[in-house]
Formats: structure tokens, C-alpha cells, sequence
């Protein structure tokens, strides 16, 4: 599956579209493969104050919970609340499937974040040993 | 120059070539590189679903065998283990647990009877170099001889309602003559006298073989099951499915339902520990401790509220008191809930009985059930 180059992503493998300030966030195809099938996600509330790098959620699969880490710092807008009753439409589409959208504090962060291609080098190394 | 690493090496089956070949994501296992599940299969979720309604294959070569023979082997096996072995008729298994003085776990066991005199306990694989050398210690004083055979075999699960038909395909032994936790010998893809015992860990009916543990033949018997059950559906399963179909049919795990510090009462195994028998390591203690009460028992719940339990997360009372700990918990692909075994005070384990899981420091309402979570429906 090709990431799409209009995103950013993460190193802890979320990734975000910004559109001005705001911005939508999901975790990658990578990232739901490693985890497998998805059960559980848990959403911060829509106000919730972000700050990059910290932990704004988690994700369980049937073995494993994960957390999720903000992309961004900023204020949750609007949680994907299809989520709740299926969290399994993160496993047939990560980069459709969002999981909140996020007025963004600084737009200027996500310069700090994976291009597509870096990104596609850093799980190839990731999952390659 | 670096020091020489220090870290045990990895064990492998004879299957592991085969299993990254087929793309399966592995996971370290008590120190053995497994399957943990087969993107092929399409995950976990359907690798559990293809054993309770149609039929699924594991490697479980990491299990460890341990074979005791001679004309002291009865006395031996009843000696250290907590079932009676003297019930047991040549080709009859039954699950039982070596267990230490104190009545707590050195390890669960299925202990087959073979011969008139030669008995073979399957062991856990985390366990296997504890167990054989606790077996040799304790029964030393019987004449028995005592071989430990963990590495001559490569143990394939074939389990689930359909798992009697695609076995039959490749065998000539005639397999509805074998019952639950019986055991038989027969040519299995042209392999002669191979042990085939109809025991699992799943909570279906299926059977064990056990072959050669030589990469050729392991690979085989692997594909030419694969191959033979395709029509049915079969899939190749992991660890990840094994653990929630044991969960679902409350089959203890070591290290979480049992261990070195858990006995037999508080487990709930009562019916597989013959305390009639006069003699066995553990007994008196366990005398002790049943006139003494239980502390905590082993009991099932499921979420009633939105949330997993999962394994070592704490259990409160309705006021948030810590009461007990989970052993084991997981979403439950068949029964669609999230179930979890925990061990709390009896007097929080009736059936209907409202608990609270700490799931990342929030109290998850959850509901005492009976467990077996899941029991599969049997034939007549």
C-alpha cells in the first residue's frame, strides 16, 4: 500500500493531513498490520488540549494495546465515532479511517515530520531485521 | 571487540523455514520464535473463527515430552503427578499437574498412558528444562527410566469440528474409534506409527500428531494437511488464536492461571487432583489448605462497559478497593465480549456479581459469569 504524499507521519507511525489550522489524524497501514486485527479504540474527548509527542489515546488489537501519540499540538475538533462500534475499518483502509480532527497551535510542527518517502525508508528498515 | 553475547539463543521448530515463507509474523515465546499469527489467514480473529466452526492447524513443537518407562513407571507417574494414573487404560490421556511439596504448580500436564509400562507427559515449552530435570530429581527412587524426548518431535495441532474429516484423508487409522483423550498409533502421509492423540488446547475437538522433527518431513506433513483440508477451509493458526480459544474454554495458562505460588484449590482444577490417591507430591499441603480455606479463586468475567481487560490489570470492588488481579484477558472472537479470568476473594466470585477492572486508572464495570466461557456442543 502507498502512503499518501500529502500526508506527514510519525516515527510512532500516526499520520497527519493539515488543511490551514486544521488537521486530520490516523495511524498508518504499517501500523495496523503490525498490530492486526483491531478491536478497541479509544478517543480523547472533542476540546481535549494535544500536545505533540505525548499520548492522546490508545489502540488495542485482539493481543495488544498501543498508544497513540499526537502528531501535532492543538485542540480535538472531532473524533471519528464510527470508530466505536468499527474499529476494524482501521484494518481495511488506515489512511481513510481517521480517528480525530485537530485545530492545529503551531502548523509550522509538522514540518518536523515524515515526508511519505522517509517515512516508507523508516518502516522498510523498521520491519526489515 | 565486543564481548560475546550473553543472551540465550532463540529456539526454532522444524517449521520455522516454512512459517516465514508464508509471511507469518512471529513473537518470542518462553525462548522460542513462533507464529503468531498468519496474515495468509487473515489474522486472528479469523484464524479462531476457522477452529470453532471448521478446522485449524498450529506448530506446537515447542511443547516438551517427557517419557517415563519400566516396570516403576505407574508408581512414578502417580508419585508426581496430582491425577490417578491408574485409571488409565493403555491408549488413554488424561490432563493433570506435577505440582511442588507446597500443593502449588512445577507445570500442567497431559499425561498419556502408552504402554503397560511406559507413560509420555506433554509438557509446557517454557517449562521443559525445569520440568525434565524436577521429573528425574522426584523419581529416583522408582524403577523407571526417565528420557527426555522435547526435541524428537514436531507436534502439529489439527483442531476444530472438521479437523476428524481432513486428519482421516491422510491416515489410515481409523479415527472414529478414537475418543476424547485417547490416544492411537497409525500411518499418518505415509509416515508409520505415528502417536495421534485426540487433545487440544482449544476448547474443540481435533487431535496432536507427532512426527519426526526433521525439517523434510516437518515441512511435509504440514503442507500436505494444508493442502488436504483447503476444501474446508483450514487455516494455518498462531499463538494468538491459541490464547483466545484456551481463554474462551477456561484452559489454565502457566505463568498466569497456574504457577509456583497458585495451588491447586484456588486454580479451581479440584477435578483433576485425586486426593483419594494415598500418595502424591503436593497432597498434604493441599489436606492443609482445604480445611484452611482459599484466599482468592479463579474467576471468569466479561466487560460490561466499554473497555478490555487485559492480563495483570488489577480488579476492584464497586467502591475502587483493590480486590484481585486478571490472569489472563482478551477480546473473545466467537463469543464477541471481552472476557478475562482474574483470581479475587471468593466472596466476590458469585455468579452475577459486579466488579470493576482498573483500565488505565479507570474503574471498567464488569460482571462475574460462569466459565467455561465457551463449551463446544458435544455429539451425542
Amino acid at each position: 500500500m502507498s502512503y499518501p504524499p500529502d500526508f506527514k507521519y510519525t516515527k510512532q507511525h500516526e499520520w497527519i493531513k493539515a488543511d490551514g489550522d486544521s488537521a486530520t489524524v490516523g495511524i498508518t497501514n504499517y501500523a495496523q498490520e503490525s498490530l492486526g486485527d483491531i478491536v478497541f479504540v479509544e478517543t480523547p474527548k472533542v476540546g481535549a488540549e494535544l500536545t505533540a509527542g505525548k499520548a492522546f489515546g490508545t489502540v488495542e488489537s485482539v493481543k495488544a494495546v498501543s498508544d497513540l501519540y499526537a502528531p501535532a499540538s492543538g485542540t480535538v475538533t472531532e473524533v471519528n465515532g464510527e470508530l466505536a462500534t468499527a474499529p476494524e475499518k482501521i484494518n481495511k483502509d488506515a489512511h481513510s479511517a481517521w480517528i480525530m480532527k485537530i485545530k492545529l497551535k503551531n502548523p509550522g510542527e509538522l514540518n518536523s515530520l515524515l515526508s511519505a518517502a522517509d517515512y516508507e525508508k523508516f518502516v522498510a528498515e523498521e520491519g526489515g531485521h | 571487540m565486543s564481548a560475546l553475547p550473553t543472551t540465550p539463543t532463540i529456539r526454532k521448530t522444524a517449521l520455522n523455514a516454512v512459517h516465514r515463507q508464508m509471511g507469518t509474523k512471529m513473537v518470542e515465546f518462553n525462548g522460542w520464535d513462533m507464529p503468531v499469527e498468519y496474515p495468509t489467514s487473515g489474522g486472528i480473529i479469523a484464524e479462531h473463527m476457522a477452529v470453532r466452526t471448521g478446522v485449524g492447524i498450529f506448530d506446537v513443537s515447542h511443547m516438551g515430552d517427557i517419557r517415563l518407562s519400566g516396570p516403576g513407571a505407574l508408581a512414578a507417574v502417580q508419585h508426581i503427578s496430582m491425577n490417578d494414573a491408574a485409571r488409565l487404560a493403555v491408549g488413554q490421556a488424561q490432563y493433570s499437574a506435577l505440582l511442588y511439596p507446597q500443593g502449588t504448580f512445577v507445570d500442567d500436564v497431559i499425561v498419556h498412558r502408552l504402554a503397560d509400562d511406559e507413560y509420555l507427559l506433554v509438557i509446557n515449552a517454557g517449562t521443559r528444562e525445569k520440568d525434565f530435570n524436577w521429573v528425574r530429581e522426584n523419581t529416583r527412587n522408582f524403577d523407571c527410566r526417565v528420557e527426555n524426548l522435547s526435541d524428537d518431535f514436531t507436534q502439529i495441532a489439527i483442531q476444530g469440528p472438521r479437523a476428524v474429516v481432513v486428519l482421516q484423508k491422510l491416515t489410515d487409522a481409523d479415527l472414529s474409534s478414537v475418543k476424547f483423550y485417547w490416544v492411537m498409533r497409525g500411518t499418518v502421509c505415509g509416515l508409520r506409527n505415528i502417536l495421534i492423540a485426540r487433545t487440544g488446547y482449544t476448547g474443540e475437538d481435533g487431535f496432536e500428531i507427532y512426527i519426526p522433527a526433521d525439517e523434510a518431513t516437518s515441512a511435509r506433513v504440514w503442507n500436505e494437511i494444508l493442502k488436504t483440508g483447503k476444501d474446508l477451509g483450514i487455516l494455518p493458526c498462531g499463538l494468538g488464536a491459541r490464547n483466545t480459544l484456551r481463554l474462551e474454554a477456561k484452559l489454565p495458562l502457566y505463568e498466569h492461571e497456574i504457577s509456583d505460588t497458585i495451588n491447586v484449590w484456588e486454580a479451581g482444577l479440584d477435578r483433576f487432583c485425586k486426593m483419594e490417591k494415598p500418595e502424591f507430591i503436593g497432597r498434604a499441603a493441599l489436606e492443609k489448605a482445604r480445611t484452611e480455606g482459599l484466599n482468592r479463586v479463579l474467576t471468569g468475567i466479561e466487560m460490561i462497559d466499554r473497555g478490555i481487560a487485559r492480563d495483570g490489570y488489577k480488579v476492584q470492588d464497586e467502591t475502587g478497593r483493590e480486590i484481585g488481579y486478571v490472569t489472563s484477558g482478551s477480546p473473545a472472537p466467537f463469543l464477541k465480549k471481552n472476557i478475562a479470568l482474574a483470581y479475587v476473594p471468593p466472596a466476590f466470585s458469585e455468579i452475577g456479581r459486579e466488579l470493576k477492572v482498573d483500565i488505565r486508572g479507570q474503574g471498567v464495570t464488569a460482571r462475574v459469569v460462569p466459565t467455561p466461557f465457551y463449551k463446544r456442543q458435544k455429539k451425542t
